[in-house]
């Protein structure tokens, strides 16, 4: 007998050998920095060519469309300043800050909506409408409930994120296999520690996903919000140095605020949720959008 | 399979890990109601090993759902002196973000249980399915067998981990190797027979292959279909396997041909 059973280990090793996915070799990092990086580089290259020779050939008046030399040219100064840091750290601040309420509020209404008929069938529709619904039109009826204070712009930053970051949480769990709730309450897993241990982490993609929504939403929220509330209460965020240069009449001033708005968005993107989404998709061999 | 059980002396108080009197479950209501077992009496020792047998449409699947506590019965009992069954299903059902060794020890921590003993527990788990080296690896690393092998010890660690030490288990199986490539199901077939007289668990496992009843199994028991009834069952111990699998056939096919009239 044990002759047979070292045979069977043998040509189970075998079999495990055969049958186990080989696995993909991830590219060194200089081919991944050619092929994620340089593109988007050359493509912004090629944008500050064109945007140049239109300003060469003066088509329109500098006030319209300013050199990309005397838009770096506001940046720079803003940076010497300091005047960027500040503007920075109050909008960036102001936009995590209430991000981070939005996914405390978010989460449990979206396992609600998920997990509860009752819920689903009352709020389900009205949170996807909200999502389509511009968060600018917040905006007035803040001012007139909370006058033109801190309160105003968290109340449209929170109207903003937290029906992407629900909704995204409802499909994230919608799209959950059926047998792995099952599986956890065959193991013995309590309502609680179901959510904690299958539920959240089952929909852990979706979940994602609306949070990457969730953060642009309540970053373009914060945005309208500061340029159209603007008062010596509310100091002074990205969306009031573009109002401001709106307000002076300053084209570069105006274009380097928006520089600054993308750049933000895109650096939070690039830092934050890419690496996050691509560790979780890769942990479940979902590797085909990588 | 001439599978002699020592018995374990620790459970010799108990005559039964699982008794089942009268089970009916009916779903739906009223006139539109699905009768999927009826009468069915049933028990399984502490340590034994039974195959539940039958075509499409008898049940089985319903039964392990009762036994594990999923579904309650329309009416009947069903007495579960083991610790907490555990439920192996078709597919491996592995969470695709735990590695393996994290997927065995899932229903400890659901437990309850402490990482130092949890992780000990995973990894003697781990070792009895053969899979030392591959606790690190995530689901879609793993082959389908050696999913299947995870998720057997997940099952064990669900049954024997949380419980007191030497309080028997209770294996409920859902047609595991169903899926499976006929190589990897034999390979799999030999190890849970190894896995089951190294931990002395009882099983109850669902097939509709005879030939793999008769093989693992101490104990077959064959079920009609719509409704599922205890039609017959035959011991397996020390028997000659050629003719029980002909016997067996031959009443697998009477009972499915007496559904091709209505």
């Amino acid at each position: 007998m044990p002759q047979l059973d070292t045979d069977l280990a043998a040509v189970g090793a075998g079999l495990d050998a055969l049958d186990a996915p080989s696995q993909e070799r991830r590219p060194s990092i200089g081919k991944r920095f050619v092929r994620t990086a340089v593109p988007p580089l050359i493509a912004f290259a090629l944008l500050l060519g064109v945007w140049q020779a239109l300003w060469a050939m003066a088509l329109w008046p500098e006030y319209q469309l300013p050199s990309p030399a005397s838009v770096w040219a506001a940046v720079a100064e803003a940076i010497q300043t300091g005047r960027a840091f500040e503007v920075l750290w109050t909008s960036v601040s102001r936009a995590v800050l209430g991000f981070l309420t939005a996914v405390v509020i978010a989460t449990p209404l979206g396992l609600l909506i998920a997990k509860v008929r009752v819920v689903r069938a009352a709020i389900g529709s009205l949170l996807t409408g909200l999502q389509s619904l511009p968060s600018v039109a917040w905006v007035p009826a803040g001012i007139l409930w909370f006058g033109a204070t801190p309160a105003t712009i968290y109340f449209v930053v929170l109207m903003g994120s937290v029906p992407s970051i629900a909704n995204g949480l409802v499909s994230g769990v919608d799209q959950i296999p059926p047998l792995l709730p099952r599986v956890g309450q065959a193991l013995g897993a309590s309502r609680l520690a179901a959510a904690r241990h299958i539920l959240l982490p089952a929909a852990l993609p979706g979940y994602l996903a609306g949070l990457k929504q969730g953060w642009a939403f309540s970053w373009r929220s914060l945005m309208a919000a500061e340029i159209i509330a603007t008062s010596p209460q509310l100091g002074e965020g990205l969306g009031q140095y573009l109002h401001n240069g709106s307000a002076l009449n300053d084209i570069s001033m105006v274009i380097a605020a928006i520089f600054l708005i993308l750049l933000v968005g895109v650096g939070i993107e690039l830092l934050v949720f890419r690496p996050l989404e691509r560790a979780v998709l890769r942990a479940r061999g979902l590797t085909g959008a990588l | 399979m001439t599978a002699t059980l020592e018995t374990p002396a620790a459970v010799s108080d108990v005559d039964a890990a699982v008794t089942l009197s009268g089970v009916r479950k009916v779903f739906g209501h009223g006139p539109n109601g699905v009768v999927a077992l009826d009468g069915v009496d049933l028990s399984v020792a502490p340590g034994e090993f039974v195959c539940l047998l039958g075509a499409s449409g008898c049940g089985k699947s319903t039964l392990l759902n009762l036994v594990a506590g999923l579904d309650a019965p329309t009416s009947g009992s069903i007495e579960v002196t083991t610790s907490r069954p555990a439920v192996m299903f078709q597919e491996a059902a592995l969470m695709p973000w735990l590695t393996a060794a994290r997927n065995v020890e899932l229903p400890l921590r659901l437990a309850g249980l402490k990482r130092g003993p949890r992780r000990e527990k995973a990894s003697e788990l781990l070792s009895l399915v053969r899979l030392v080296g591959a606790g690190h690896k995530r689901p879609h690393e793993l082959s389908g067998g050696m999913r299947q092998r995870v998720a057997l010890a997940r099952a064990l660690a669900s049954t024997l981990g949380s419980a007191e030490e030497g309080t028997p288990g209770l294996l409920l199986m859902d047609e595991p190797f169903a899926a499976l490539d006929a190589i990897t199901r034999d390979v799999l077939q030999a190890e849970l027979v190894r896995v089951w007289r190294e931990t002395s668990t009882a099983i109850l496992f669902v097939t509709h292959d005879v030939r793999e009843a008769v093989r693992l199994g101490q104990r077959v028991v064959l079920l009609s279909s719509r409704p599922g009834r205890v039609v017959r069952e035959w011991s397996t111990v020390d028997c000659d396997e050629p003719a029980v699998i002909e016997d067996i056939t031959t009443h697998l096919r009477e009972v499915i041909s007496g559904h091709a009239a209505a």
